[in-house]
């Protein structure tokens, strides 16, 4: 029980690192390794907020969340787009994404450090501790999952039940032939990209809540959100969501029954399995 | 790489970006003579956040202080103290390519010591080669008798690992004689080269001392979820916990030791516990918990030194290793001083043979170690007082720790 319960807990603060890189990559086709630099953005927006004026991190989202929209989408328009433009294929773009979104994180870096300066910060709030099952844990990871489990929620029946989530899916699948039924793909693209900047920002105000974070930490998030999306499936969100639990529930049954040390070990053991036997992830389509 | 490092021009465009350099600040009277100080330390990467708080306040302090008194006093008229500054982005690589180009194209007169224990090891060859003194702070290994042999001009201020991990034992074995915990440790390590060697150290010698380790684990660097050790270290039933942590999980580790209330009457976290924000974020239930390092807070020397850290800076000092640092440019300022010139060689043997005055009180080197320092201190009301030392008068008792609120 405590295994499932913290498991469960972890998973969602995974679903939040990594959701919003699912629909960069997944959707717009853009490898971004400034990802993690967009989350810990959250965290400092969400900290400023909380210590400047009061306001809650779970509020901040709904500041957050439209700012970094904005700003994910004109990092799109103007670094993004020429290489999208200039690609000549998939393999091209990723390895153009690569090296430009490295060299955005260190812009971001730069940028964080010289706004709040290099140490680390925290803050305290609803750390307190609800029992279930006999068991503490922190309010504020119960709502981190909350949160997790709400942004999940929408994004999938967004994804699913709506025609702009429906064209999303169709650039995912294929962008050619999306093209082809009318769908603009650029603009697509450009929403998706922003849209999983916005969430990523979202998943770092929550996580602000319980972690301790610098302004260089994000390359720490960036890989783990890369092993949860390549472990799920590039192009499903649900692969994505299915995969942070996954890696929750691996990583505390390890650290609960076997030892802490080798947490880091299970994850990366489980993600050379997928790799090995569904090269594809778990949710992902053989591609034609 | 190195084309583009080339020019100092170049370089610092690049900075705006890949804030690799960080400028200049200090002298401001130009045509007076100057003393060029060079400094590689972190600003970016993991260890930026400790540097942020004990390493590169220090820095900018000692110039303020330096320089408002009109400079450093030399034979030919005084010399104020400009410092040029690299970040290592908590690179050891780095650091050495940054030490090596502060000497040979900046030229600087002197080069402060880097960062952490490995950064200072890994510049030992290149400090030694270069011919500069290297006075080392943030630095803790059993290695240094090894190193001051073959290295003449690298001096060590903060102890060594065998020390460090003796006087948590002794401070635990007090407790145990006092009545007030019994034999049963928790101990607890981040899987990293610092964790392991002081969890490596002080488990026989917990064992010597009739300890029982009841629940002994790790966990890697970074991670996320330190709940399921927190609840493996309640389970065990421990009468002590000790922690050989890193600054985010120092963090994660109280809190989650307050969230599932591990009682134990001796807490004991490593790196951070002395910092200003371990305070901030912990208030009231910070009391009692021990953690590395410490300090006597209360003399008119560090009373002072916190206040003018607090209104050059605009931050808290931490209470340990930052009035530490201050004092090692002390040290190098007055042996400076001491020499009338910025003859590096003189001032290395000055450094040997004389005794300083500093923030932290009386220095001296023996075979280029200080052998007075902090090991352990406690948060006891608002301040982290040092409970146990190595030659520094005014340790307080240890108080047992309340229960978590």
């Amino acid at each position: 029980m405590e295994i499932l319960l913290g498991g469960i807990l972890l998973g969602g603060t995974y679903a939040l690192i990594a959701m919003g890189l699912q629909l960069q990559y997944g959707v717009a086709r853009i490898m971004n390794l400034a990802n993690g630099e967009v989350l810990v953005a959250g965290s400092f927006g969400a900290l400023w907020l909380f210590t400047g004026a009061q306001i809650n991190p779970i509020l901040a989202i709904v500041l957050l969340a439209p700012a970094a929209y904005i700003l994910n989408y004109f990092i799109y328009l103007i670094f993004l787009r020429p290489l999208v433009r200039r690609a000549k294929s998939e393999g091209q773009l990723e390895v153009d994404s690569i090296l430009s979104t490295f060299g955005i994180s260190f812009i971001f870096i730069g940028l964080l450090h010289a706004i709040f300066g290099g140490e680390y910060f925290n803050y305290e709030y609803l750390e307190i501790p609800f029992e279930i099952f006999g068991q503490a844990y922190g309010v504020n990871r119960i709502i981190a999952f909350v949160g997790a489990a709400i942004l999940a929620a929408l994004l999938y029946i967004w994804l699913t039940h709506t025609r702009s989530g429906l064209r999303l899916r169709a650039v995912s699948v294929t962008p050619s032939s999306a093209r082809l039924v009318g769908i603009d793909v650029e603009r697509t693209s450009a929403m998706a990209f922003a849209l999983g900047g916005a969430v990523t920002a979202a998943g770092g105000s929550l996580i602000s809540m319980f972690d301790t974070f610098d302004a260089s930490i994000g390359v720490v998030f960036t890989m783990k959100a890369l092993i949860i999306v390549i472990l799920g499936g590039v192009k499903e969100i649900r692969g994505t969501i299915v995969a942070a639990f996954i890696l929750g529930f691996a990583e505390t049954a390890v650290a609960t029954l076997i030892d802490p040390g080798l947490t880091l070990a299970a994850a990366f053991l489980l993600f050379i399995l997928v790799l090995l036997f569904r090269p594809q992830g778990l949710f992902g389509r053989q591609s034609s | 790489m190195k084309t583009f490092l080339n020019s100092k021009k170049l370089m610092l465009s690049v900075a705006a970006a890949a804030f690799t350099a960080v400028g200049v600040f200090g002298g401001d009277a130009a045509a007076q003579q100057t003393i060029k100080m060079g400094m590689s330390a972190p600003k970016t990467g993991p260890l930026a956040g400790g540097a942020t708080v004990t390493h590169w306040p220090n820095v900018k302090l000692w110039v303020h202080d330096v320089n408002s008194r009109g400079g450093l006093k030399l034979k030919n008229g005084r010399a104020k103290v400009e410092v040029i500054e690299y970040d290592d982005r908590t690179n050891p690589g780095e650091a050495i390519k940054n030490i090596n180009r502060l000497a040979t194209q900046d030229k600087v007169d002197f080069i402060l010591a880097p960062f952490g224990t490995g950064f200072n090891l890994a510049t030992a060859p290149i400090f030694n080669k270069l011919g500069y003194p290297q006075l080392a702070v943030s630095a803790i290994t059993d290695k240094i008798p090894t190193l001051t042999k073959r290295y003449d001009n690298i001096f060590f201020m903060l102890g060594s690992t065998s020390t460090f991990t003796g006087s948590v034992v002794k401070i635990l074995k007090k407790m145990r004689s006092d009545g007030k915990i019994g034999n049963r440790v928790a101990m607890v390590n981040v899987a990293d080269a610092f964790g392991i060697e002081l969890a490596a150290a002080a488990r026989p010698v917990f064992k010597e001392a009739g300890f029982e380790i009841v629940y002994d684990k790790s966990y890697p660097l970074g991670a996320k979820d330190l709940s399921p050790i927190v609840k493996g270290a309640k389970a065990s039933n421990p009468d002590a916990f000790v922690a050989w942590s890193y600054p985010p999980d120092t963090f994660a580790l109280t809190a989650q030791a307050r969230i599932n209330k591990l009682d134990v009457k001796a807490y004991y976290t490593a790196v951070a516990t002395p910092f200003p924000s371990f305070k901030g974020k912990f208030k009231d239930a910070a009391e009692g918990i021990l953690g590395a390092g410490g300090i006597n807070p209360d003399t008119p020397e560090l009373k002072a030194y916190f206040k003018r850290h607090k209104e050059v800076t605009g931050k808290d000092a931490d209470y340990w290793a930052s009035a530490v640092t201050y004092a090692s440019f002390e040290v190098l300022g007055q042996a400076i001083e001491g020499v009338g010139s910025i003859d590096r060689k003189a001032v290395t043997e000055y450094i040997k043979q004389h005794e300083f005055k500093t923030v932290i009180g009386p220095v001296k080197f023996v075979n280029q170690n200080s052998e007075r320092f902090w090991t352990v201190g406690q948060w006891q009301g608002n301040k982290f007082y040092g409970v146990s030392s190595e030659g520094r008068p005014g340790a307080r008792p240890v108080i047992d720790k309340p229960d978590w609120k």
